[in-house]
C-alpha cells in the first residue's frame, strides 16, 4: 500500500492482504540496503494469522522516496511518523540489523505505543568496521560482495527463501544492487551503515523501552556477533532465541525465525498500554 | 580488508545446494522420488500453499533433490536461483510464456539450434507470439527490431552451428537501453567457460541434457534468473508488477524484489503447463556437475588438438572454431571466452555430398547421433539432420552447407580421435576418386 509521511510517499508491503488498522498491527524494519522483500514470508504468515502488517521500505530504499534518512533517531521519528500516517497508535515493532536499531529507538521515544519488541541480527552498540565504511563510499558493489561473504553461513541452506531453488547469496547481492540502482544514490550504502555506527544510544533506549522485548539471533552472525548483543538483552529484560544461521537470518532459518517470531508476538507477551 | 573469500566454481561445482542429509547422514545428494511431502499440521499445510512458508509441497512445483540441482546451477552462474525442467526446450518455453503472450513480440539471434527456431519460426505464432531474427553479430539489427510490444531478446552464447559468439554485453545493453530483458542459452559454454548474468544478460537457460550431464544418459534443462532486472518499474510487464488473479493478486515484483521472474515461472508456468524435472534426472545432473570443471578443460583442450588437426587437412575446405584467426567471432571470442569456445564446432569437407556420407560413415570412435557434450565423441550431419526443416535461405543464414559437419569433442585420448578422423578423411578421399572415375567411365561421359 501507498502512505504519506512527512509529505513523501511511502510504500509499505501488507503481507498480500488489504492493510485493517483493527487487528494488532507489526511493523517490520528492513536493514542496510535492503527493502521490505526480506519479509515476505513473515509478513505473509502475520497477515494471514490475525495481524495487519506493515512492512515499509525504508525512505530512499527502492519504492519509498528519498531522501534516505541519516541516523537510527530520525527513522525512529519516522517509523512513528509511519504509524500515524496509517492510523496506527500502537504496534508490535520488529527489525532486522539496521532496522532493529530503528525498532529499538521508536520503541523507546513512544514506549506507550510499541506492542512488542523484537529484534533479529542485532546488537547494541553496532559498531561497523571503519574499512568496511569506506569501502561503502567508495566502491558500494565491494561493499557489497564484503557483506555476502560475511552474512551467510552455509552453502546450503534449507528451504531457501523466498522458496526451494534459490541460491541465497546472489539473491541478497541481487536484491542490494537493486536498492542502489533504483533511486540512483550511490552513497546508500554508506548512509545505512554510518546510521548503525553513529548510533550511541542504544544501551539508554534500551532503558526506556516498556514492552515485552525479543531477541532472535543467529549462532554464526559475523555482522552482528550475538556475544555483543549481551547487554542489551539484559538492560531489555530481553527474551533471547538463537537460530543456527548467519547474519540473513530470516534467509537462512525461515521456519526457526517464525517461530521464534510467533513467540515473541504472541497475545501473551503483550503488556496492557 | 581481509575476510574469508567466497568459494570457487570447482568447491560450488561440488558442494552448492547440498549438505549431508540431515535425517540419515548420507553425503551424497539423496533422491527424494515422492511425488508429495507430508504437512506438518493443517496450519502448515495452508501456508505452505498461501507461500507463507517456503518449503516442497508436490514434484511438480519443486522437489528437495530438483532444489539442490537448481541451487548449485544458480551458484555456478551467479543466478539468484533457477527452475529445473524436463528439457532445455522446455526451459526456453517457461522464459517466454512467463514473459510473453498473444500480442508479444520476440527479437532473436538467426544462429540457433533448429529446436528453438522451429518453437520461435513456426509454433509460437500460433498463439500469437512473433519473432524477428537478426544476426547475431549485427548490433544495429538488434536495436532496429526492438518494438513496443517486445518481450525479450535472445540469443545463443555460442550460436549452433557456426559458433557466431554472441556480444553479450553489447546486446544486453541494446535490450537494458530499450526496457527489455535478455535470455541467453548457454548450452554451449556452461557457466565454466563464460558466465552470461556477469556480463549483463538477464536470464540464462540450459539444455542440460548436453555438458551439464556430461554423459549422454538424461534429458533436462534449467532456466536461470540473474535477478538484475529491475521489473517494478517496467511498463512492458504487467505479468511481473501487477496483480495476478491465478494467484490472489499477488503482485510478483513486490514478493520478491530480485526473484519476481522465478516466483511467476514456478507458480504459473511449472504449475500449469508441468514441464518439471524428474528427481532422478536432478540427481544424475548432480553427478555430472561436480566434475563439470575437470570436464570442460578436457573438452576444450581436446576440441583444440583436433581443430589444429582438421585445420591442416587437405580434404578440409573450412574449420569453423571462434579460436581460429579466420573465425568472424575470433575477436569476441578472445575477449568473452577466455577459457576456450566449447567442444562442439563444425567444418566443411570439400567434395560431394556422397563423400560426407562416406566420411561419417567410417568414423569408429565418433558416434553419429543426434547431441553434442557427451564424454563421447559425436558426429552429426545437421542439413539432413538437426536443422532438415529450415530452407536454403535460412540454412546460409545460419552457416549451413551442404558439406558441413558438426563435431562434439569427448573425452577419449586425443590422439585417438585424430587417427579416426584421419582415417574416415581418407575413405572420403577415395569416395571421391572412385566417383570421379566411374563418371569417367561412364559411356558418353565427356571425360
Amino acid at each position: 500500500m501507498k502512505l504519506v509521511v512527512d509529505g513523501r510517499e511511502v510504500y509499505a508491503y501488507t503481507g498480500s492482504k488489504p492493510f485493517d488498522p483493527e487487528l494488532p498491527v507489526v511493523v517490520f524494519l528492513h536493514g542496510a540496503l535492503n527493502d521490505h522483500s526480506v519479509w515476505t514470508l513473515l509478513a505473509r504468515w502475520f497477515a494471514h494469522h490475525g495481524h495487519a502488517v506493515l512492512a515499509p521500505d525504508l525512505p530512499g530504499h527502492m519504492r519509498s522516496a528519498g531522501p534516505a534518512l541519516a541516523s537510527v533517531e530520525a527513522m525512529a521519528d519516522w517509523t512513528l511518523a509511519l504509524l500515524d500516517a496509517a492510523g496506527i497508535e500502537r504496534a508490535a515493532l520488529v527489525g532486522h540489523s539496521m532496522g532493529s536499531l530503528v525498532a529499538l529507538e521508536a520503541a523507546a521515544r513512544a514506549p506507550q505505543r510499541a506492542t512488542q519488541l523484537a529484534m533479529l541480527g542485532s546488537c547494541v552498540p553496532m559498531p561497523v568496521p571503519a574499512a568496511l565504511l569506506e569501502l561503502a563510499r567508495h566502491d558500494p558493489l565491494a561493499a557489497i560482495e564484503r557483506v555476502i561473504v560475511y552474512s551467510f553461513s552455509t552453502l546450503a541452506a534449507k528451504p531457501s527463501y523466498p522458496g526451494p531453488g534459490v541460491w541465497l547469496r546472489a539473491s541478497a547481492r541481487s536484491l542490494m544492487r537493486q536498492v542502489l540502482a533504483h533511486q540512483g544514490n550511490p552513497m546508500l550504502f554508506h548512509d545505512d551503515f554510518a546510521a548503525c555506527n553513529d548510533y550511541a544510544g542504544g544501551l539508554a533506549a534500551a532503558a526506556g523501552v516498556a514492552c515485552p522485548a525479543t531477541l532472535v539471533l543467529a549462532e554464526r552472525d559475523q555482522m552482528t556477533l550475538p556475544r555483543n548483543a549481551r547487554q542489551v538483552a539484559g538492560v531489555l529484560k530481553a527474551r533471547v532465541r538463537m537460530v543456527p544461521g548467519g547474519h540473513f537470518l530470516m534467509a537462512e532459518q525461515p521456519d526457526a525465525v517464525l517461530a521464534a517470531l510467533r513467540e515473541a508476538l504472541a497475545p501473551a507477551a503483550t503488556v496492557a498500554a | 580488508m581481509p575476510g574469508p573469500a567466497d568459494p570457487g566454481f570447482d568447491t560450488l561445482a561440488l558442494h552448492a545446494g547440498a549438505a549431508p542429509d540431515p535425517a540419515t547422514g548420507a553425503r551424497a545428494v539423496p533422491i527424494h522420488l515422492s511425488t508429495s511431502f507430508v504437512f506438518e499440521s493443517s496450519e502448515q499445510a495452508a501456508s505452505l500453499f498461501n507461500l507463507e512458508r517456503s518449503g516442497h509441497v508436490y514434484s511438480r512445483i519443486s522437489n528437495p533433490t530438483n532444489a539442490v540441482f537448481e541451487e548449485r546451477m544458480a551458484a555456478l552462474e551467479g543466478a539468484v536461483g533457477g527452475i529445473a525442467t524436463a528439457s532445455g526446450q522446455a526451459a526456453l518455453h517457461l522464459a517466454i510464456a512467463t514473459l510473453a503472450g498473444a500480442g508479444s513480440h520476440i527479437v532473436s539471434s538467426s544462429a540457433l539450434y533448429g529446436g528453438s527456431h522451429n518453437l520461435l519460426h513456426y509454433t509460437l505464432p500460433r498463439f500469437g507470439i512473433e519473432t524477428s531474427f537478426v544476426a547475431p553479430g549485427d548490433l544495429d539489427a538488434w536495436r532496429a527490431a526492438i518494438r513496443p510490444d517486445t518481450k525479450l531478446l535472445l540469443g545463443e552464447t555460442l550460436g549452433n552451428p557456426g559458433l557466431d559468439v554472441l556480444d553479450v554485453p553489447a546486446v544486453a545493453a541494446i535490450a537494458h537501453e530499450a526496457g527489455v530483458p535478455l535470455l541467453v542459452d548457454s548450452t554451449f559454454t556452461t557457466p565454466w567457460l563464460m558466465k552470461p548474468v556477469e556480463l549483463g544478460a538477464d536470464l540464462v537457460f540450459h539444455s542440460a541434457t548436453k555438458f551439464l550431464c556430461g554423459h549422454g544418459t538424461v534429458v533436462g534443462g534449467v532456466l536461470l534468473d540473474g535477478g538484475r532486472f529491475d521489473w517494478s518499474r517496467a511498463a512492458r510487464f504487467p505479468e511481473l508488477n501487477q496483480p495476478y488473479a491465478g494467484f490472489h493478486g499477488m503482485v510478483f515484483a513486490e514478493e520478491s524484489t530480485d526473484g519476481a521472474f522465478l516466483l511467476r515461472a514456478r507458480r504459473e508456468g511449472l504449475r500449469d503447463f508441468g514441464a518439471c524435472m524428474s528427481p532422478h534426472t536432478a540427481w544424475l545432473l548432480l553427478q555430472g556437475l561436480e566434475t563439470l570443471p575437470l570436464r570442460m578443460a578436457r573438452h576444450v583442450d581436446n576440441t583444440r588438438k583436433v581443430v589444429q588437426f582438421l585445420a591442416a587437412q587437405p580434404m578440409v575446405a573450412a574449420v569453423g572454431y571462434p579460436e581460429l584467426e579466420g573465425h568472424p567471432s575470433h575477436a569476441l571470442a578472445r575477449r568473452l571466452l577466455p577459457r576456450g569456445c566449447g567442444a562442439v564446432f563444425s567444418f566443411d569437407l570439400k567434395g560431394s555430398r556422397a563423400q560426407g556420407i562416406a566420411f561419417v560413415e567410417a568414423l569408429q570412435i565418433f558416434s553419429h547421433l543426434a547431441n553434442v557434450g557427451d564424454a563421447r565423441s559425436l558426429v552429426i550431419h545437421p542439413a539432413s539432420t538437426t536443422h532438415f526443416r529450415m530452407d536454403e535461405a535460412a540454412l546460409r543464414a545460419a552457416g549451413i552447407g551442404p558439406g558441413t559437419i558438426r563435431l562434439s569433442i569427448g573425452l577419449e585420448d586425443p590422439d585417438d580421435l585424430i587417427e579416426d578422423l584421419k582415417r574416415a578423411l581418407k575413405v572420403a578421399e577415395k569416395a571421391g576418386a572412385g566417383a570421379a572415375k566411374a563418371a569417367a567411365a561412364k559411356p558418353g561421359s565427356a571425360a
